[in-house]
């Protein structure tokens, strides 16, 4: 009588991990040098208004942000139009003349992203304008929504 | 003699965690950055004015005045104009197909300047420079499909044709200080 063996795998079943860590390191710079980190936390209301002719800023690393808008009350209403620079509120306007030139000596190409709330009069907006015209950083952005 | 066999241990480090690691570390760059591109309407501003140097002359005809109020209500070159017009009636004014002596002598000349009211809110602002970017994108294609036969928008970056399109139609745009109320 036939006497049948059953035939035994000669290698492990096994799928080598050892290079896993390399291609997850390699994801991780990859997105470490494409993005940027979380901008600031804001301390106005900024709801951005549509436009339809809008450019895209590739280089983020040039930009800088000026946000205006009503400014968070601590109970949750909204006070008057503030402009905000990084972290702080600047209460003074002619102080923005020296940060943003100081901003312009680190990062000649700098592009001023301006992130204006739908609602803000011109006003405002015109006196951070004159202060940079007086900075000599003329490229500005106006921030915008993609109309749909 | 005396042999002494050492039983050394493998000098191997267990790098099964290093992957763990690895994703720990991905997904927290995940969660603390933003990919998305911020978009808008790019603009140049104009350098401080001079007060002792005299603006050069411009001729009246070359230049489009826009007037936007507090209400949003817009006066283009003193006629009441609606937002939906503007472009349309931008257009025209660069062009000026008919060699209409009111509108501009040649593309190039045309100023654009927009005036509003401290009270003007930001919206109707950008809405109105919307219109104004949507004309003079309109000319671009016009003139690239026309020379090139590609939209502006598919020339490459700072190539000689992309310049050709700008100087046929370099914008011009003056954003004016608004009055004091």
């Amino acid at each position: 009588m036939a006497h049948f063996q059953k035939k035994q795998a000669g290698s492990k079943q096994e799928i080598p991990t050892s290079a896993m860590p390399d291609v997850v390191f390699m994801l991780l710079f990859f997105f470490m040098v494409t993005t940027v980190l979380r901008e600031v936390t804001l301390k106005v209301k900024v709801q951005l208004t549509q436009a339809e002719n809008i450019e895209k800023i590739e280089q983020k690393r040039l930009v800088s942000y000026i946000y205006i808008g009503p400014e968070r009350l601590p109970n949750g209403q909204l006070g008057e139009d503030k402009v905000q620079i990084d972290d702080s509120i600047i209460e003074d306007i002619g102080a923005i003349r020296t940060i943003m030139y100081d901003k312009l000596l680190e990062e000649q190409r700098m592009i001023v992203s301006l992130r204006v709330d739908e609602e803000s009069e011109f006003g405002l907006l015109t006196d951070v304008q004159e202060e940079l015209k007086q900075a000599s950083a003329f490229r500005v952005n106006y921030s915008t929504r993609r109309e749909n | 003699m005396l042999l002494k066999k050492r039983q050394r241990e493998s000098g191997e480090i267990n790098g099964s965690s290093m992957a763990d690691i690895a994703f720990l570390l991905l997904i927290f760059f995940l969660v603390t950055t933003t990919i998305n591109v911020d978009t808008g309407i790019g603009l140049v501003l104009p350098p401080p004015l001079d007060p002792e140097v005299e603006p050069p002359p411009i001729k009246e005809r070359n230049l489009m005045k826009i007037l936007v109020n507090a209400e949003g209500l817009v006066l283009m070159d003193d006629q009441p104009a609606s937002l939906t017009e503007v472009k349309d009636k931008l257009v025209e004014f660069i062009k000026n197909p008919t060699a209409d002596p009111n509108l501009a002598e040649t593309p190039q000349l045309a100023i654009v300047s927009i005036k509003t009211v401290r009270q003007t809110p930001y919206r109707i602002y950008i809405d109105m420079l919307d219109e104004v970017m949507g004309a003079y994108r309109e000319l671009r294609d016009e003139a690239s499909l026309a020379n090139y036969g590609v939209p502006y928008g598919s020339l490459e970056d700072e190539s000689e044709q992309q310049q050709q399109v700008q100087d046929l139609y370099p914008k011009k745009i003056s954003i004016a200080e608004p009055d004091q109320e």
